[in-house]
């Protein structure tokens, strides 16, 4: 089974960010980038169904050169090889979609496995617009995923509002992994070292003749409203009048 | 203007020489592939350490031994073994990141410590082929837990002075050992101790002695001031009967095997410090933005903002000092040939070579991050005595760190006087050159700023204190001659000036680093600031410590040509100082972190 997992490059999520001054975007100078938590999900998926079914987990990541570190963590997980396409500057969803879907269309995997949605802007898109393109079916949220290669189709649990929604779709096809999915294992010491020695493709985005021209412009960003700190009360009457009063929720 | 190759230092060259920055290695060399490593470990002690931190300190020992079992797994305990034996062999850099991302609960960084450092080297650097196939894998994966015994109940400092005996069987093949020894570090778990007994009460030499041989126990648990994660207990020995194919190294050698490792444990000890370090920090500056006093948030109060900006310059001090170390040790490790039949041995002479650099380290380390965690406590105010906040747990697990791997008492003493044997030696021109510093002081020959280069001040400065120690040692020296190995309090001052220097120089380099980076970069403003506020620091310790010097040792006129040589010699222009002190505390409560 050819696995083709793709990850997403993030600011650290734990750390505080600020918003740049053309209000357009964050400043991402001394903030570490991690790979998306969502995407790390998919990468340990790919490994798992490799581990039982053989086969081969290729990782794909669209960024900037320095973009080969994240996938280098993804290689000492245990992934087999990388390719990381080139291009600077923001991609929105749609641009690094056709991304993928040329890289796809040349790899042939089985499965295309991303994060459901990148923990930076959460648009929660790729992976649908993905499918559309490839005319693949898609299978998104997916917190359980069975595949069957003799049947050549995979069983996916997703998480839906209520419950859980347990379809089947026939392969190749998109599978966006949500956080209950699996845990993530770390990338072991010798992993890394081993990561060194495996092939990261180069390719220029500008080789694969995709249209990357954003459609979505950014037009400002504003930070969530600073919290005001806590209050104590003296008593429960204090508390409901409060919140009567105050509060106006009750 | 970057040269290919290094220049190899001397350990202790430093207070006699003028390092370049392009010779100083500095956290911004790390490789993406160290920066790895480092990552794993942090997301290993981030997810699995800090959380169960609660448990841990009350002492769930079996809690303790999954997560070192569990590091094992990932490769973690493999850093500095050698690839024979299923290590990874990377190089002391990338060892002593990787011990720094460990830190952030310290009862697992000890308990780690006690198996990768003072567990495992030993074996390592002296342990034959046979004994390295039965035990360094086990250790390597974490199979097997260690611990090292070097202290008894009496003696402490005085390690060479222990009571526990080894006696060889009438037949040969055995030893007994018998006696007790205290505060030893994972006690409670290990399998394999390498302890330290003297053979017929004479010959001190050290031993590996697994748990399951008869007569070996350990007694309860010590009820500590900190550092309640980790295990320390006594382990009684009760005619073991250790086979002598366990003898370590050779009989009457123990020593060597006990001061090498100590040299080791004592730079990882400081990289471990600079790790907890920032721990301490990252809760300062957080409580700092979040608490709100007449109706701001204590960060905006310069009092506070000034805790801020010294713990972040001290750190950044360590944090230099700390890894200019790692740069010289591998430097001269990495050019010992593998394939020469003596490789261990030289590789021990090359961190042998730093033993200056490593008390160094240990000291400077130990007591910066004191100042950190009172300051952090200072911080939270009533919270930071009270447990609901971690504040309260660091200033009680900080405290050890000036007491173990040899006291910070002893690792002064150990300053001058490797220095002066350096010399002695013939390793290092120091009589030249304090000749020298007093034709500096004769002729009023000080080093004066070259404003027109970047740090020109601090670069005079560094200068002019090496004059200054070179000054005070010689007169020392001059009035004690060899009976200066007694006059500790003489000792202890000259130990706090090449300290300053060590601490000094590494951050002024590394700040040349950042700044040749160049204006866009946006920590060239806060290297810059950094460096200015560690340099008064420096330059007002290194003066009361040479002051303090001169008053033990000189009388009579000559002392006020002294006291005002000691003036010139500390001159520094701190001007911009309150500028500086705001800047980096508000780009660490902005950034919410230690922002190097
Ligand atoms: C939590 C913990 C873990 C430890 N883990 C280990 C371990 O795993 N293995 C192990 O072998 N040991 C371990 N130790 C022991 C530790 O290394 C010793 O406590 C330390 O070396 C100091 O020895 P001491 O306690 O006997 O103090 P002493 O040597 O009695 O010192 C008391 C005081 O006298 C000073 N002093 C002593 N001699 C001199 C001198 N010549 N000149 C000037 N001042 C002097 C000291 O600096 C100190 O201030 C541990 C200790 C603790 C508390």
């Amino acid at each position: 089974m050819k696995i083709l997992v793709t990850l997403k490059p993030v600011p650290n999520p734990d750390e505080k960010v600020k918003v740049r001054e053309d209000g357009k975007g964050i400043v991402r100078e001394n903030i570490k980038t991690v790979v998306n938590p969502f995407c790390e999900i998919a990468v340990e998926e790919g490994l798992r169904i490799r581990e039982a079914h053989g086969g081969e987990v290729v990782v794909l990541t669209v960024g900037p050169r320095e973009s080969d570190q994240q996938l280098r963590t993804a290689l000492a997980m245990g992934a087999d090889r990388g390719i990381l396409v080139e291009a600077a500057g923001d991609l929105d969803s749609l641009a690094v979609a056709k991304v993928i879907a040329k890289v796809a269309a040349e790899e042939k995997p089985d499965l295309v496995l991303n994060g459901k949605q990148a923990v930076d802007d959460d648009n929660n898109q790729v992976g649908q617009i993905l499918a559309a393109l490839l005319s693949w079916p898609q299978a998104t949220f997916v917190s359980k995923l069975e595949p069957d290669m003799g049947c050549r189709k995979a069983k996916a649990t997703r998480e839906v509002d209520g419950g859980l929604e347990t379809i089947e779709v026939p392969l190749p096809a998109v599978i966006t992994a949500d956080l209950r999915l699996n845990e993530p294992r770390y990338a072991s010491l010798p992993g890394i070292m081993k990561a060194k020695k495996k092939e990261v493709k180069l390719v220029p985005v500008a080789s694969l003749g995709v249209d990357t021209k954003p459609k979505v412009r950014v037009l400002s960003l504003t930070p969530p409203r600073q919290r005001s700190g806590g209050r104590k009360v003296a008593d429960v009457a204090e508390l409901v009048s409060l919140l009567s009063n105050e509060a106006k929720i009750l | 203007m970057s040269r290919m190759t290094r220049k190899m230092f001397k350990g202790g060259e430093y207070l006699i020489a003028e390092v370049a920055k392009e010779d100083v290695f500095t956290p911004e060399d790390f490789s993406d592939e160290q920066k790895q490593f480092a990552e794993t470990a942090e997301q290993f002690t981030r997810n699995e350490v800090v959380p169960q931190a609660e448990r841990l300190d009350h002492q769930d020992f079996e809690l303790m031994v999954g997560l070192l079992k569990k590091a094992g797994e990932l490769g973690l305990l493999m850093v500095d073994g050698p690839e024979e034996y299923g290590g990874l062999e990377l190089d002391k850099a990338t060892s002593m990141l990787v011990t720094e991302k460990i830190a952030p609960y310290s009862g697992y960084l000890t308990a780690y410590s006690g198996q990768t450092g003072i567990g495992t080297l030993p074996l390592v650097y002296f342990g034959t082929k046979k004994q390295k196939e039965k035990y360094l894998g086990k250790l390597l994966t974490g199979e097997w837990l260690a611990a090292y015994c070097l202290t008894e109940p009496n003696s402490g400092s005085d390690a060479l002075g222990a009571k526990t005996t080894a006696r060889l069987s009438e037949d040969g093949k055995y030893y007994f050992l018998n006696g007790t020894k205290q505060f030893i570090t994972n006690g409670g778990f290990a399998d394999l101790f390498t302890i330290f007994a003297k053979i017929d009460g004479k010959h001190f030499t050290a031993f590996l002695v697994e748990r399951a041989f008869e007569g070996v126990a350990t007694g309860q648990e010590e009820k500590k001031m900190g550092l309640k994660g980790s295990s320390t207990t006594p382990v009684i020995l009760e005619d073991v009967k250790v086979p002598v194919e366990n003898l370590l190294g050779e009989i009457g050698k123990g020593h060597k095997i006990a001061f090498n490792v100590l040299n080791v444990g004592r730079f990882k000890l400081g990289a471990g410090i600079v790790g907890s370090a920032k721990t301490a920090f990252l809760e300062g500056v957080k409580y700092a933005n979040l608490r709100k006093q007449f109706g701001v948030s204590i960060g905006s109060f310069g009092a506070i903002k000034e805790k801020i900006a010294d713990m972040a310059t001290t750190i950044f001090a360590a944090e230099s000092l700390i890894y200019r170390l790692a740069g010289l040790l591998d430097h001269r490790l990495s050019s010992i040939p593998k394939d020469v039949s003596n490789y261990s041995e030289a590789y021990l002479r090359g961190i042998e070579e730093y033993a200056l650099e490593c008390a160094i380290a240990k000291v400077f380390c130990s007591e910066m991050l004191d100042f950190v965690v009172d300051e952090v406590v200072q911080i939270h105010g009533g919270y930071g005595f009270v447990q609901e906040y971690p504040a309260e747990r660091f200033y009680r697990d900080a405290r050890i760190n000036r007491i173990f791997e040899g006291t910070n008492e002893i690792n002064r003493i150990l300053i001058p006087r490797i220095l002066l044997k350096r010399a002695k030696a013939g390793e290092i021109p120091l009589e030249r050159e304090m000749a020298q510093a007093n034709e500096t002081i004769r002729k009023r020959s000080f080093a004066t700023p070259d404003r027109s280069v970047c740090l020109g001040e601090e670069r005079a400065l560094l200068k002019n204190l090496k004059s200054l120690f070179l000054l005070v040692t010689g007169a020392a020296v001059r009035k004690f001659l060899e009976r200066i190995q007694e006059e500790q309090e003489v000792l202890m001052a000259l130990a706090d000036m090449a300290i300053q220097i060590f601490a000094l120089e590494s951050a002024v380099v590394r700040a040349e680093k950042l700044t040749a980076k160049g204006p866009s970069d946006r920590n060239e403003g806060l290297a810059k600031a950094t460096v200015k506020i560690f340099a008064f620091l420096a330059g007002e310790t290194v003066g009361t410590a040479a002051r303090k010097a001169v008053f033990c040792v000189s009388e009579g006129g000559n002392l006020a040509m002294v006291l005002n040589g000691i003036m010139e010699l500390t001159r520094y222009d701190a001007s911009g100082l309150l500028a500086a002190k705001r800047c980096l505390a508000e780009a660490s409560l902005e950034g919410e972190k230690y922002i190097f």
